[in-house]
């Protein structure tokens, strides 16, 4: 095979027709472009989620009051007042192999410092809250069970909260009034950024729950129950147990809906999973098309190239190439644009995706993998969608080739 | 001198809607080597079907063909293309260069296709020694739709002198030209004749066949007349006395 000289005639044609051959490669630029933004950003998005789920804790479960699957008649998680502290103390006492819990209840504020006003939520947990959601501080450092059964006016910040109401200023024993009441700041923890629902974790105040609940919130109901387990395997089982035990308490039986849910850190992720997949495939389907549309688009301009070069084909045949010369050449042109529109495809989605991040704000990453599978299959697709063009090239007739006109 | 070409019996039968055409009958031709000849006939005579079986683009129905003393007649599609690549020149009536290619890439394009192509700077020198001996050494850079259609048709000479062939076919080498034009392509074919090379040109007109030194008529896709050119033009003569052809 003449594949050197072969190739070098397929880039001399393709050379003399610049402004076709880009737009012929344009269908898979932005096949390709689409591709690789699509996947930057659901990786973006994925690993992000990863590491939300991640900052949960280790080994968590969270029982939430109230039950999304009520729907309608239910006041949403966290507001129907259903899960109490006794019940807490009831998890914590009755199931094994729990490491440490905290319940959590919640409610808006406004917190104030000098002439500093900073609305933000309030939450009363145990002092294992922090260590539970593997939180560290930045500053300082928590409360004690003492300041729970006192309801001490003392409070750990979240690193948002630090920076709204005292900027570079260092918090720690400094005094925050929250719905006018004083409280001494005994600590800050460091940043851990969004949630799965896009709220900043760090725009809060933490307190002992007796100091939130008698000074702040005005009630007791709590909006959930973080429970951490010794050991990963026995998460099952203790959610298994979890759910007996409060059915137990709140009187639930197979005919009154739960007022209350178990989520493990894994049903979170799958929940989100389940998302991202949906959105993902959606997305993948769309680049497909584009692809293929882009495809269909190289066969096109390769089979009206056919026709235009006919008689080129034929003073081609004429002067000594064979079949397999001419079927090369026009493989190796339609590789040559569906490849040369891969690279331009690669960098025009690395572009999109930079820019989606600086100026969306999203986060992408851009993998190599992507990159690598998006060159591969344009030059498939080159090869696929140009070669029946190039076969009907190659079966040319000399004497019919070199009479059209 | 040596039998280049030896034409045996050499038929063509087309199929031509249920209807069978017979091209060419039984034509028996031995060609010599540094012979120029010219083969005429009115269209549909046969002459083009025969010119493409000589050209190895059309194998015969029946009959042999002996080109520089190897049977063709029963090649296969590859080895006829390596056959017309290391054999044949071309020399086109409509001059079919390649469009947007300039002449030097014009007169490469058959080494392209030599099997053991020699290295891009031989392929290049070669071609440009080519051009400067049609006189187009200054314009090989220039592209088919810059070049006259004297010059085009010198590309193509060059071109399909490019690999050394053993026969130089014309098909109505001068049909597009004028007078003058085709006056000085006789001149560069007489030359190259002198300096050995065969010929055969189909031709329609006599006077362009006046300047080979062999008429072959065909009627029917046989040869009716066959013998040597009296009065023979000769062209460098006529281009430096400025006479017209008569």
């Amino acid at each position: 095979m003449r594949i050197g000289s072969t190739l070098f005639i397929a880039l001399r044609a393709l050379m003399r027709n610049k402004m076709r051959s880009i737009l012929t490669s344009l269908g898979i630029i932005f096949g390709i472009a689409a591709v690789i933004t699509t996947v930057s950003i659901g990786n973006g998005a994925k690993t992000q989620m990863e590491e939300t789920i991640a900052a949960m804790g280790d080994n968590v479960l969270i029982v939430l009051a109230g039950n999304y699957s009520s729907g309608g008649r239910s006041s949403g998680s966290g507001g129907a007042g259903t899960l109490t502290l006794a019940d807490a103390e009831s998890i914590g006492k009755e199931i094994e192999g729990i490491q440490r819990l905290s319940p959590e209840a919640r409610g808006d504020a406004r917190a104030t410092v000098g002439n500093q006003n900073w609305f933000t939520k309030v939450t009363g947990v145990l002092p294992g809250y922090f260590e539970l959601r593997s939180w560290p501080f930045s500053e300082g450092e928590g409360f004690s069970d003492r300041d729970v059964s006192a309801a001490a006016k003392v409070a750990v910040i979240g690193a948002t909260v630090a920076r709204e109401l005292f900027g570079e200023d260092s918090p720690v024993g400094q005094i925050v009034r929250i719905k006018g009441v004083p409280f001494l700041i005994t600590g800050v923890l460091s940043r851990k950024g969004a949630n799965l629902f896009g709220q900043d974790q760090d725009d809060a105040i933490f307190m002992p729950l007796t100091s939130a609940t008698k000074r702040i919130l005005g009630n007791t109901r709590l909006r959930s129950i973080q429970v951490q387990a010794a050991n990963k395997t026995d998460i099952p089982a203790i959610q298994d147990q979890i759910i007996q035990l409060l059915n137990q308490r709140h009187r639930i039986t197979s005919d009154k809906e739960a007022d209350f849910m178990v989520r493990t850190q894994e049903d979170i992720a799958q929940m989100a999973t389940a998302n991202s997949k949906i959105m993902t495939l959606l997305l993948s389907i769309i680049a497909s098309v584009s692809l293929l549309v882009g495809g269909i688009g190289i066969m096109n301009i390769m089979l009206v190239s056919v026709t235009e070069r006919t008689r080129e084909i034929g003073i081609r045949l004429a002067v000594g190439a064979h079949g397999r010369d001419i079927l090369l050449q026009f493989v190796l042109e339609a590789i040559t644009l569906s490849t040369l529109g891969g690279l331009l495809g690669i960098l025009l989605g690395v572009s999109l995706s930079e820019l989606f991040s600086s100026v969306v704000g999203w986060n992408v990453l851009i993998s190599t993998q992507a990159i690598l599978i998006s060159f591969s299959v344009s030059a498939v697709i080159g090869i696929f969608f140009g070669f029946y063009p190039a076969l009907k090239a190659a079966r040319l007739d000399p004497i019919d080739a070199l009479r059209h006109e | 001198m040596s039998v280049l070409i030896s034409l045996q019996q050499i038929s063509k039968t087309y199929d031509s809607g249920g209807s069978l055409v017979h091209a060419v009958r039984s034509v028996s031709l031995d060609f010599a080597a540094g012979e120029f000849i010219a083969i005429m006939g009115a269209s549909g005579s046969g002459k083009s079907t025969l010119m493409n079986i000589l050209g190895c683009l059309d194998r015969p129905t029946s009959g042999k063909y002996f080109l520089d003393g190897e049977d063709v007649s029963t090649l296969k599609r590859d080895q006829l293309a390596d056959v017309r690549n290391r054999k044949i020149g071309f020399v086109f009536q409509g001059f079919n260069l390649l469009a947007r290619t300039t002449a030097l890439e014009n007169v490469e394009l058959p080494m392209l296709y030599f099997t053991g192509a020699p290295s891009r700077r031989q392929m290049r020198d070669k071609a440009m020694a080519m051009l400067e001996m049609v006189g187009l050494g200054e314009r090989w850079d220039h592209t088919p739709n810059r070049l006259s259609g004297g010059q085009q048709q010198r590309v193509a000479i060059a071109r399909a002198l490019i690999n050394d062939p053993v026969l130089l076919l014309a098909d109505e080498p001068t049909g597009n030209l004028d007078s003058r034009t085709s006056i000085e392509i006789m001149e560069t074919f007489q030359r190259l004749n002198e300096q050995g090379i065969t010929i055969v040109m189909v031709t329609h007109e006599s006077d362009i066949a006046s300047y080979t030194k062999r008429n072959i008529d065909m009627l029917d896709g046989q040869v009716r007349r066959d013998e040597p050119v009296a009065g023979r033009q000769f062209a460098s003569a006529q281009l430096v006395e400025g006479v017209s052809p008569p």
